[in-house]
């Protein structure tokens, strides 16, 4: 699936990286906890989180993950934006909870994180 | 054992407790210097996941860390020695789940209890000492592919 397709699904909008819309990503990793995302999630997944802080963005780069989507209306904070243009990381907001979120990309086939992560 | 001259690149950084500002930035350099020495990026994932880790644990418990970083042909070596609170029983601070992180830092996303469970699944060789009020020793090895 490519992030624009992800996007779409989501009802959710780009805060920057557009430019990356086209790029393929391998997956979601769902979770507000970070320890979650590096233990479970593979590389060139998108992260869907509550959380919005540079921790997001930090977490997201050291995990190779491919975008990031902050849901239930949730906004970065501060800097965080700027961080995540400076390791090239697209960024999403999108209006809907958590388990919407993810049931909506689910529904579209696109596999969880982790599976990929096996299959390598 | 490696000799000296063996060594490729050795570095020093340190890390503030509490300075979530910065926080990972030491983790973020050191995983794009071997991405520039050309290592496989499942093996600078991994330095890096296991370095992220420990570095959140120092700003998250500790007060201050000198973290070294070497690489030798056989291995990429991390390092942190920490001055702060030090851990009374390893063996459970080591058992997924296990935390004693505060709300507050559960909030930023924090206190999974995965952390040190995480550095040694990503790291071939850890070692963890510590001293309760002097501080913790933590060492990661990662084998460079051959
Ligand atoms: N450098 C350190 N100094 C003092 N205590 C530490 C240090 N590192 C870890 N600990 C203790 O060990 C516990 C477990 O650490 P671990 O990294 O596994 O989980 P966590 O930091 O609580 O949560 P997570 O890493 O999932 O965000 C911590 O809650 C803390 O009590
Ligand atoms: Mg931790």
């Amino acid at each position: 699936m490519k992030l624009r397709e992800a996007a779409t699904v989501l009802g959710a909008t780009f805060i920057s990286g557009e430019e990356q819309a086209d790029m393929e990503i391998a997956g979601v990793c769902a979770s507000d906890l970070m320890s979650d995302v590096l233990a479970f999630g593979s590389p060139r997944v998108l992260l869907l989180t509550g959380l919005t802080n540079a921790q997001s963005i930090m977490t997201a780069d050291v995990a190779d993950v491919a975008a990031v989507a902050y849901v239930r209306g949730k906004r970065p904070e501060n800097g965080t934006v700027e961080l995540a243009k400076q390791k090239g990381i697209p960024v999403l907001a999108c209006d809907l909870a958590m388990f919407e979120a993810c049931g909506r990309i689910f529904e579209k086939g696109l596999l969880p994180g982790s599976s990929v992560e096996e299959s390598q | 054992m490696t000799g000296e001259r063996d060594i490729v690149l050795k570095e020093q950084f340190s890390v503030t407790g509490r300075d979530f500002g910065r926080a990972g930035s030491v983790s973020t350099t050191i995983k794009s210097m071997l991405k520039q020495i050309g290592f496989p990026p499942d093996v600078v994932r991994r330095v890096a996941i296991a370095t992220y880790e420990a570095e959140m644990n120092v700003v998250v418990y500790a007060d201050r860390a000198t973290v070294t970083f070497e690489v030798t042909p056989a291995a990429i070596t991390v390092t942190l020695e920490d001055q702060g609170r030090g851990i009374a029983d390893i063996e459970q601070a080591m058992r997924e789940g296990y935390s004693t992180a505060t709300d507050e830092i559960r909030e930023m996303g924090f206190g999974a209890g995965m952390g040190l469970p995480n550095i040694k699944k990503n790291s071939d060789d850890l070692e963890v000492t510590s001293e309760v009020g002097v501080g913790t020793i933590v060492r990661i090895k990662v084998l460079a592919p051959q």
